[in-house]
């Protein structure tokens, strides 16, 4: 019998860090999905309930594209919202569709943390050994805890590149570079010299520069793909862009934050509002009081914690004077409608800042 | 004390809680407006104050609040976000308080707040509620006490009714669905009401409560409690009835996925999957009812002559 390989659905480049994990861990081939194209989201949309929310269509057309490529186990996991129900609907929607395989969920009773994953990897490699799970584990988060802080400095500065793409291809290369992590030390090397490269890349910045913070769901925020790349379209305008959701975030950070922002906008919320609602409320809050210029708040069609969230936003957004858009994605979405829209919020933007 | 006016929107969870809340409110000699039924209006105004994209039952809760916000002294908004472990509820019915809190800054709401996680169970929710109506906490447990009697031997009574109903020799087919969608008079109702007109026998979802929870089967991993008790309810009955009507609202997130694994792994009853949204009109829903319940028929007047034949 052949190898089984393992495969899983794509999140922004996450794949480094999450394929990384799983080859040193499960020591089967791992197999990215390929990348997501409009066909994509197309196959997955096509077999996927008529009113369930992007990200499902999304990763069931990520894994009847890894399927068809030979794949042989899929992983899912998720919690929160929706996300941690995804795994057997589209289990069945697969099975359904007479693909051979087997399902790989990383979670148990709707709850994903440590001792789940580990008990679900147990299953594909008896042999993995709880050290062995936590080294890799360990290994993995400061791979993403390093993607995440570069990319953020990215993020910030990507507007105001002198040569064109030079951002951008230095990312790729760190990215290649960052999958082939030997260690922690190792790992660490590779962090600070890419810290360094980055920061010597020739920037025009002026330190009036228009900020625009970005809030919003988690998927459509990583997912580049699945926002039509509204950073790379903002960073066109020569505009600082800031956002907050990314897996350190999601991960780790989290659970500690809670209680604070309950605190902090007690004014506006009294109860947790479920998923990244509260956070985003918060979010406002902050990008208000850090004197930012505009909010742009994404999220996918029918997403149910941010539509219990918006009128909240938008009354924060509204006692304090800030412009703030509304962006929902679905399949149908065009990418000229997303960027009339975007232009006409930095022209806004633009003059009200000349008027001041 | 005793003059004040509760008003308590008839949308949502009003619907499961019904009993327990007016009994609660009646055993403390509290006067309470209900408001009225659903109607074009209230559905109108709800959706005023959310996005576009909410569930149309959340639309239709905030329109009973607006019908409601100037004929009383409190508001009753509950806060339902946890019922059990591992179990969720919509994240609506969490963001509920302080969505209502946020469109309608000039309201007085009476919150009523029940979150397992927190240990926060239903009789805590209720002595919160009384102290923060400034009543003696003792009257406030034996209201509740007396409420909740009152709600077990109303359930009693539905499910001997249920019982009887199944007994019944015509047809009978099932509509399952949310409680807030089942009665409420936009979704549920005119469905109803159109099975009773031909003469069939409607078996409504939640007319058997607070029963075991078992979804094995239909779902494994589902966490939703909600759509648990619904999956339950039908695992249960779905051989007693002819037909199977699943309800939905548009765009309801667990329903989403829950109503797909019932779709799918149903295979011997015909089911009829019906969406309701607020521009859906009534001639395309009696055509669709119509066929449905034709193909019902037509199945059973096969199956009855297939058994004289043999």
């Amino acid at each position: 019998m052949n190898k089984p390989i393992i495969s899983f659905p794509h999140l922004g480049n996450y794949s480094i860090p999450i394929s990384f994990f799983l080859r040193h861990v499960s020591n089967l081939k791992v197999q990215t999905a390929p990348k997501i194209t409009k066909k994509t989201i197309e196959l997955g949309s096509k077999y996927s309930p008529d009113f369930v929310c992007l990200p499902f269509k999304y990763n069931l057309g990520n894994f009847i594209e890894a399927l068809e490529e030979g794949a042989t186990i899929i992983a899912q996991a998720g919690g929160g919202c929706r996300y941690g129900s995804y795994g057997e609907v589209q289990e069945e929607i697969l099975k359904d569709l007479g693909y051979n395989f087997t399902f790989l969920s990383l979670m148990e009773n709707g709850r994903i943390n440590i001792l789940t994953i580990y008990k679900s990897l147990k299953k594909i490699n008896s042999k993995l050994s709880f050290l062995k799970y936590i080294y890799y584990l360990c290994l993995t988060m400061l791979m993403i805890n390093s993607m995440d802080k570069l990319e953020n400095y990215i993020r910030l500065n990507i507007g105001f590149e002198e040569k064109k793409d030079s951002f951008s291809n230095l990312e790729k290369k760190m990215l290649k570079d960052f999958s082939h992590a030997k260690g922690f030390i190792n790992l660490t090397i590779k962090y600070y010299k890419y810290k360094k490269l980055f920061k010597k890349i020739p920037i025009k910045k002026s330190e009036d520069c228009l900020k625009i913070g970005i809030i919003g769901e988690l998927y459509t925020s990583m997912e580049q793909f699945s926002s039509y790349f509204i950073e790379k379209s903002l960073a066109k305008y020569n505009i600082e862009v800031k956002r907050f959701t990314d897996l350190t975030y999601l991960l780790i950070k989290k659970r500690f934050k809670k209680k604070k922002m309950l605190r902090k906008m007690q004014k506006y919320v009294t109860y947790d509002l479920g998923a990244d609602g509260l956070d985003n409320v918060y979010r406002a809050d902050y990008l208000i009081k850090n004197k930012y210029d505009g909010i742009i708040h994404i999220k996918p069609f029918g997403c149910t914690p941010e539509v219990g969230a918006i009128p909240i936003i938008d009354k924060v957004c509204k006692d304090n004077k800030m412009p703030i858009i509304y962006f929902s994605f679905d399949v149908q979405t065009s990418d000229e409608g997303i960027k009339t829209r975007l232009e006409a919020l930095v022209d806004m933007l633009k003059r009200r800042r000349e008027i001041k | 004390m005793n003059n004040i006016i509760v008003g308590i929107p008839r949308a949502l969870l009003y619907y499961r809680y019904q009993d327990l809340w007016l009994n609660f409110f009646k055993n403390l000699n509290i006067k309470t407006i209900v408001s009225p039924k659903t109607n074009k209006k209230i559905i109108e105004k709800g959706s005023s104050y959310v996005v576009d994209e909410a569930c149309l039952s959340l639309k239709i809760f905030m329109g009973h609040i607006d019908y409601l916000k100037d004929k009383c002294d409190y508001i009753f908004i509950p806060r339902i976000a946890c019922l059990k472990e591992n179990e969720k509820v919509c994240t609506n019915f969490l963001s509920m308080y302080d969505l209502v809190k946020n469109t309608f800054p000039q309201l007085k709401i009476l919150n009523f707040n029940v979150d397992y996680e927190q240990n926060l169970q239903e009789e805590d929710g209720f002595i919160k509620m009384g102290l923060d109506l400034n009543l003696n906490k003792i009257k406030v447990i034996r209201a509740y006490e007396k409420a909740k009697k009152e709600q077990k031997l109303l359930s009693s009574q539905k499910e001997a009714k249920l019982k009887k109903h199944l007994n019944e020799k015509n047809i009978k087919i099932m509509v399952a669905s949310h409680p807030y969608n089942l009665h409420d008079e936009f979704i549920g109702i005119p469905i109803i009401n159109y099975l009773k007109k031909e003469n069939i026998t409607p078996i409504l979802s939640d007319d058997a409560f607070n029963r075991k929870i078992d979804t094995k089967g239909l779902s494994n991993t589902l966490y939703w409690t909600f759509n648990n008790e619904l999956m339950s309810f039908i695992k249960k009955y779905k051989d007693n009835v002819d037909g199977i009507i699943l309800l939905s609202t548009f765009p309801c997130g667990p329903d989403s996925l829950a109503n797909e694994l019932i779709l799918r792994r149903i295979k011997n009853i015909p089911i009829c999957f019906i969406t309701v949204d607020n521009n859906s009109a009534d001639t395309g829903l009696i055509t669709r009812l119509e066929s449905f319940i034709d193909i019902i028929k037509i199945k059973k007047r096969r199956k009855n002559s297939e058994q004289t034949y043999n």
